[in-house]
Formats: C-alpha cells, sequence, structure tokens
C-alpha cells in the first residue's frame, strides 16, 4: 500500500509537470502577444521590447519554462502581468470560494442523484422509474449555462427568492450548487439506480425481509449502505467535472472563484493566471483520481492495488 | 442478458431492436427533425438570418416577443429568432459531425496503436492520454478559443483537440484484447502484415464501439460548442450558433427570455436527442454482450 501510494504520488507528479509544459507550450506559440495587452496599442516598439526583455519573453522557449518550473517548484507561480500581484496570491484569495461552490454542489449532486437512483431502483420499470431516468438523460444532455440562466430567471428574477448571483451570503449559494447539484445528479442517480437494484437482489436482503423488517429499514438500514459504496469512489472523478466546469458557473452566477479569474486571465492573455488556475485544476482533477482509486479497494476487498 | 448464440452483429437486427426502443426512436425523429431543418432552413426560414428587419424591433428599440410575423419574436438587431435557429442547426450539425468525427479518428488511431503495439509505443501514447485526462478540458477550450481569432473550424479542431481521449482510451481497451485472441494469431502465422490485421481484422471488430462513442459524442460536442459560444470565443457572430444567440442576447435575459431560452431549448433537444440514440445503440450493439471467438 505504502509503496503503491508512493508510485501513484510520482506519477501525478508526473502527469502535472506534462500539463504545465503542454499548457505553457500552447500559451507559447499561439498567435497571441501579452506583451502588447501589457504595454497598451498606442506603446512604441521600443517601449514593447523593453517590456519583453523585463518579463524574460524573449527569451527561447525551455529557457522560459525552465525558469517557469523553478519557481514552481518553490511553490512560486509568477506575478500577474495585469493585476499587480503574485499569482499565487491572487489563486488564494478566489479557492476558498470555489472548494465552497465544490463542496455545496457535490453535496446538492448527492442529495438529488442518490434520491432519484433508489426510488427508481424501488420502483423498478413502473413510470416513475422511466419518468426518473429520462430526467437523468436530461440533465447529462443540459449545457451548465442554459440551466444557470434558467434558474436564476425562475428563482431570481420571477420569484425573487434568491439574489441574481453575487457572493456572500448563504442565500448566494443555493442557486449555484442546486444548478449544480441537478446538472451533476444524472450520472449519480443512473449509477446509484442499478448499484442499488443489484444490492436489492442479494440473498442477505431476502433474509433481512424474512426476518420481518420494515421496507424502510431494509432499504436505509441494509441496502443502502453497500449499494452506496461504488457511488463514493465516484466523487473523485466527479472532482474533476466541477473543475472543468467552473469558468462557466462561476461566470453566469458572478461568483468570485478562481474560474471568474481564469476567464478574465484568459480574455486578458494574462498568462501567468491561466497557468495557475490550469495547473490548480489539474492538481485537483489528479487528486481525485487519486482518491477515487485509493478508495476503491476499501469499497470491494477483492480490487488489489499494484 | 443475451446469450452469445442470437446475438449476431448484422446491421439490421441492430436496426430491429434499436427501433423496439421507444427513447431511440424519439432521440432518432429528434435528429430528423433538426437535419431537416438545417438542410432546408434556406427554404423554411422565413427571414434571412442576418437580416434586420425594420419592424422587427418594438418602438423602444427592444426585441419583440413571439408571435404574428415572427413566430418566435426577433433578437436585439431586429431579426428573426426562428430563422436564426434554423440556421444555427447548421452550425450545430457541422461541428457535430466534423469536430466530432476528428475527435474520433484521433482516438481510433491512437487506441488502436497503443493497445496493438503495446511495448513502448503503447506506453507513451497511453501515459500522454492520462495526461490529456487531467486537463481541465473546457478550460484549455476556453483558452485556446480565445486566444485563436476562432472561425467555425478552428472551434472544431478545439473542440476535437479536447475530446479524443475518451475514445482512445476504449479503443485501447478493446484493441488490447482483441490483439490476443486466436484468430488474430493465426492471422500472423499466416503472414499477414501488422498493416492488414489491423485494419481487416482488428478495425471491424471495434466499429460497433466507435459507432456508440461517435453518437455520443456527437452530444458531448454539440454542448461544447454552444458553451464555448455562450462566453463569446466560439462560433462568431453574425454566423448563427445556438450558443450565440444567447451570448448575444444576454442583456434582454430578463425582459425578453425567449432570446435565452428557445436556443436553449434547441441545444437540450438536440444533446438529448444523440444521448439517448448512443445510449441505445450501446445496449443494441454492446460488445460485451456479442459472442467471443
Amino acid at each position: 500500500m505504502p509503496t503503491y501510494i508512493l508510485r501513484r504520488l510520482l506519477q501525478s507528479a508526473l502527469i502535472l509537470l506534462g500539463v504545465s509544459f503542454i499548457t505553457f507550450f500552447l500559451l507559447f506559440v499561439l498567435p497571441a502577444d501579452p506583451v502588447r495587452q501589457i504595454a497598451g496599442r498606442s506603446a512604441s516598439a521600443a517601449v514593447v521590447e523593453s517590456i519583453r526583455q523585463q518579463l524574460g519573453l524573449d527569451q527561447p522557449f525551455l529557457v522560459q519554462f525552465g525558469r517557469y518550473l523553478s519557481g514552481l517548484v518553490q511553490g512560486d507561480l509568477g506575478r500577474s502581468y495585469l493585476q499587480k500581484s503574485e499569482v499565487s496570491e491572487l489563486i488564494a484569495s478566489r479557492l476558498p470560494a470555489t472548494l465552497l461552490l465544490m463542496v455545496a454542489a457535490i453535496f446538492c449532486e448527492l442529495v438529488i442523484g442518490l434520491a432519484m437512483g433508489i426510488i427508481a431502483a424501488l420502483r423498478r420499470d413502473s413510470f416513475t422509474d422511466q419518468a426518473l431516468m429520462m430526467t437523468s438523460f436530461v440533465t447529462v444532455s443540459a449545457p451548465q449555462f442554459v440551466v444557470s440562466l434558467l434558474m436564476l430567471y425562475v428563482f431570481a428574477v420571477k420569484l425573487g427568492w434568491f439574489p441574481i448571483g453575487g457572493y456572500g451570503t448563504f442565500r448566494h449559494l443555493v442557486l449555484p450548487a442546486v444548478t449544480l447539484g441537478i446538472l451533476g445528479s444524472g450520472w449519480y442517480s443512473r449509477m446509484m439506480r442499478s448499484s442499488m437494484i443489484d444490492v436489492m437482489r442479494t440473498d442477505y436482503i431476502r433474509t433481512a425481509r424474512s426476518k420481518g423488517l420494515t421496507r424502510a429499514r431494509v432499504v436505509l438500514g441494509h441496502a443502502l449502505p453497500n449499494a452506496i459504496l461504488p457511488i463514493i469512489a465516484m466523487i473523485g472523478i466527479d472532482i474533476g467535472v466541477f473543475m472543468g466546469g467552473i469558468v462557466v458557473v462561476e461566470s453566469v452566477f458572478g461568483w468570485p472563484g478562481i474560474g471568474q479569474l481564469a476567464w478574465q486571465a484568459i480574455q486578458r492573455i494574462d498568462i501567468p493566471i491561466i497557468m495557475g488556475v490550469t495547473l490548480v485544476s489539474a492538481v485537483a482533477i489528479v487528486l481525485g483520481n487519486l482518491l477515487a482509486d485509493l478508495i476503491a479497494p476499501f469499497i470491494d476487498p477483492r480490487i488489489k492495488l499494484k | 442478458m443475451t446469450s452469445a448464440t442470437e446475438v449476431n452483429f448484422a446491421p439490421k437486427g441492430a436496426m430491429r431492436r434499436l427501433m423496439d426502443r421507444k427513447l431511440a426512436v424519439f432521440g432518432m425523429v429528434l435528429i430528423a427533425i433538426v437535419v431537416t431543418g438545417a438542410v432546408a432552413a434556406p427554404w423554411i426560414a422565413p427571414f434571412a438570418p442576418d437580416q434586420q428587419n425594420f419592424d422587427g424591433l418594438t418602438i423602444e428599440g427592444a426585441p419583440m416577443a413571439p408571435g404574428g410575423a415572427y413566430m418566435m419574436g426577433t433578437d436585439l438587431l431586429g431579426r428573426d429568432l426562428f430563422s436564426r435557429i434554423l440556421y444555427g442547426a447548421r452550425t450545430s450539425l457541422v461541428i457535430g459531425v466534423v469536430a466530432n468525427g476528428m475527435a474520433l479518428l484521433i482516438g481510433t488511431l491512437v487506441g488502436i496503436t497503443a493497445g496493438y503495439f503495446r511495448g513502448w509505443v503503447g506506453s507513451v501514447l497511453m501515459r500522454f492520454t492520462d495526461l490529456m485526462m487531467a486537463f481541465p478540458a473546457l478550460l484549455l477550450a476556453i483558452c485556446l478559443a480565445a486566444i485563436f481569432q476562432p472561425s467555425l473550424w478552428i472551434v472544431a479542431l478545439v473542440i476535437a483537440l479536447v475530446n479524443w481521449v475518451q475514445t482512445a482510451r476504449v479503443i485501447y481497451t478493446e484493441t488490447t484484447s482483441l490483439a490476443t485472441r486466436d484468430f488474430i494469431a493465426a492471422e500472423r502465422t499466416l503472414g499477414a502484415g501488422t498493416g492488414r490485421i489491423l485494419f481487416k481484422h482488428i478495425l471491424p471488430h471495434l466499429i460497433p464501439t466507435i459507432i456508440v462513442w461517435g453518437t455520443l459524442g456527437i452530444s458531448t460536442t454539440v454542448l461544447l460548442e454552444a458553451t464555448l459560444s455562450f462566453l463569446g470565443v466560439g462560433v462568431q457572430p453574425p454566423t448563427a450558433s445556438w450558443g450565440n444567440i444567447i451570448f448575444e442576447n444576454q442583456t434582454y435575459f430578463q425582459s425578453a427570455p425567449w432570446l435565452v431560452f428557445i436556443p436553449g431549448a434547441a441545444i437540450i433537444l438536440l444533446a438529448l436527442a444523440f444521448n439517448l440514440v448512443g445510449d441505445a445503440l450501446r445496449d443494441v450493439l454492446d460488445p460485451t454482450q456479442r459472442g467471443r471467438g
């Protein structure tokens, strides 16, 4: 186990190195000049060149990447080109908002998804089951921004129950979290349904039933704890899915997390911030996958880590 | 569970089993409607998609609500929304087919090569695939699309570059199991070249998987295009795309919600249609249910 974890951590570090190399390379070769952005359109060629030299952007690619990496291992993500502060500070100030939304969103996904899955499994092949599974199809087919706008329109504009975007109180958190919860519930509900159906077929459930236990106790006390296990590993993967979508959700809801930070940086070609947010997201994805793999043997002892 | 003997990969049988599924038929009907609308757009559309009608705005200069001459209302420039939705269907389908086709091609080539050759070629390709899995794909796509001056083809390329990974993994897994099967060993003993084995003996067995992932992939692609266009880094106006219709009219979102929700519904229905058909195809063509050997 410890050697396995060590090897996986090493692999993860290599993957992150690869991610930073590719991102850095793409931003290097793309036909956008960050120096022009910093200097402004009216700047003279001499000013542009001196800024380029100051930032080291006149150096060859590998030199620039080497410099970035040596900063990175010391926890230095560089300075933002346009906002005069350290990228690590900018990300640190935005990360709590993103993490809060992530925890709230995954909580909502689980509540909605598991409830749908359990009900569908218990009423298998009924109209309710078909309607719920159809709903799960719709949720995985709906783009985040459309559902976000719909939720804003109904619950903020028309009903006025929640603020139209922003951050700060619990009421600000509800709409984005529930929106993400609905959107992410589709996979959980389908998985929960099939897992629950498998468990309900087993002998120990038949025994529990024949002992005369109430249906509620059989389902909640005996079936659920086992049926839920495969779902737990999915949460790790879900972290990655969440990180992929933050730019859209945070910009629609005006949520001041790292997604919004990245979106502003992309529009202004603020490369150090884009690099920083990409890396933080990649770390979250890699850790999420690692978590999913590490949990697997606890869930199913037949799985051996090697 | 279907028994091995009654499952054979005959297109006719697969088609019949597909038609037995109500949801798949529903999906196919939706796709047929969108394709018809897209192809026949010049004849169906009551107005040119970028025609700014002089009576297309209210006296205050706001978009007109659905009804009258403009059955879905007009947008912020007084253009007919129905006509733009029809032309937007072309964008979605072209991107869906082109971007997804490219992604499928890259994914299949990477998967089949890595799966057949294993060794260092295989490890390098699959480690690269792992690396791509750790990429925040949407963030990467947004970044690429924003920095290139996006055109329809750039958007398709960007989507293909972030979307081939899933296909590569599935094809890889299947190829590795196919490559160890006896009939492949037999071919090799008979002196068949690598190219012949790959394309005449392994590829045909992968076709059901490619069809399934190709169909599901169109849904992902349509959603990604809509999202990029909604952010303003996808297909650029005046070319109509369901995503950029919402992007352009966002400011009227409170007073003219139809400008957001009609194209939004179109995106959901098209993505849903391909998901329904893809899911049914997976059940019908699932390789794990086909007879082995």
